[in-house]
């Protein structure tokens, strides 16, 4: 089972990895829209990633009102 | 015509398969343009039919496959019309985006959509006219047209019904989320899942396979297997043009096109 640490960092490495953005520049509470300069459509792109990443399925309706890491991060971590 | 450029989508046939790629940016967004051509395509499809064993629909736009029916320009035109006239348009886009989609059902040859990344509301239902679907791992599959309060008005539901089981229609309609390829696959709807970038070239080497086939015995197995169910197409097209004439269809579509954030594409 992996720590809360350990899935946050994962998504941050996959997004910085994925969307080309300097891994030391994404910050756990941060928003991701604007840090990975993201719309809607990349953000489902990102959705699908963490989906096949963590084998889980996240309804993209649970991101409403999601816009930071660690947060995301959570909305992960209930469905392992 | 066997070969066509336009400005929303193209043809051509190659090596016995018909490839019809879409390319309206940013997003395939199915529009007045892209319905025009794809009336086009649907009358040249028998004669395109006679020259291939497969058609493949493809998206050549990294963003996905089509984000579906072009809504700021259904706007646009809810804003610029009389009411009974866009009533009346909204009914005759319907009926055209049917015409295209049944022909494309029916074709005498293996239909494959090779899908990535967005596949919502038009777009989707425009796959489900295809024979087997072949998605990237990065495919999204989603009837988000309740948030709009519609439903799915090109054939969506009737060709759920007839591939898929109750509950999972329920699940897609209802709450309206999108699904990723697998678990799409899981369902039965997608024939088959690949990696990133490499549905199309999967589609061709699928299309290389089915010209080892009888055309005549391929044809009569899918007229066996896919009826095409028209009675209850034609009560989508009158449900979804009954649910169109509501306030609450132009207060949703107002809300997708003043969204300046930059979620328009996730349910609020």
């Amino acid at each position: 089972m992996r720590s809360p640490d350990q899935t946050l960092e994962e998504i941050l490495n996959l997004a910085a990895v994925h969307f080309q953005v300097p891994r030391e520049k994404i910050r756990p509470d941060d928003d991701f829209f604007k840090t990975l300069g993201i719309d809607s459509l990349q953000t489902l792109d990102l959705l699908t990633k963490l989906e096949n990443h963590f084998r889980v399925e996240l309804p993209d309706y649970e991101l409403q009102g999601v816009s930071d890491f660690r947060t995301l991060a959570n909305r992960i971590r209930a469905r392992l | 015509m066997n070969q066509f450029q336009g400005r929303a989508l193209s043809w051509a046939v190659k090596d016995g398969t018909v490839e019809l790629a879409l390319h309206r940016e940013p997003c395939n967004e199915l529009g007045s343009i892209a319905l025009e051509e794809a009336g086009q395509f649907a009358d040249s499809l028998a004669k395109l039919a006679s020259e291939a064993h497969a058609l493949i629909i493809f998206s050549s736009l990294r963003a996905g496959f089509s984000a579906g029916a072009d809504l700021r320009e259904l706007y646009h035109l809810l804003q610029t019309s009389e009411r009974d006239a866009f009533l009346k348009e909204v009914r005759a886009r319907v009926e055209r985006a049917h015409r295209v989609i049944n022909a494309i059902d029916a074709a005498p040859l293996t239909t494959i959509a090779a899908v990535h990344g967005v596949v919502f509301g038009g777009g989707f239902e425009l796959a489900l006219g295809c024979d087997l679907i072949i998605a990237d791992k990065t495919a999204r599959f989603c009837f988000p047209e309740l948030r709009l309060g519609l439903i799915p008005g090109w054939g969506g539901i009737p060709r759920l019904k007839r591939d898929l089981g109750n509950a999972m229609i329920r699940d897609l309609l209802l709450t309206g989320r999108s699904l990723g390829a697998t678990k799409v696959q899981q369902a039965g709807l997608v024939s088959q899942v690949v990696a990133e970038g490499e549905a199309l070239k999967v589609a061709r080497a699928t299309a290389v396979q089915l010209r080892k086939f009888d055309r005549h015995t391929a044809a009569a197995a899918k007229r066996f297997i896919k009826p095409i169910p028209y009675e209850e197409l034609q009560r989508e097209i009158d449900i979804f043009c009954e649910l169109f004439s509501r306030p609450a269809v132009e207060a949703g579509l107002r809300q997708f096109v003043d969204r300046r954030d930059a979620q328009p594409y996730l349910p609020q």
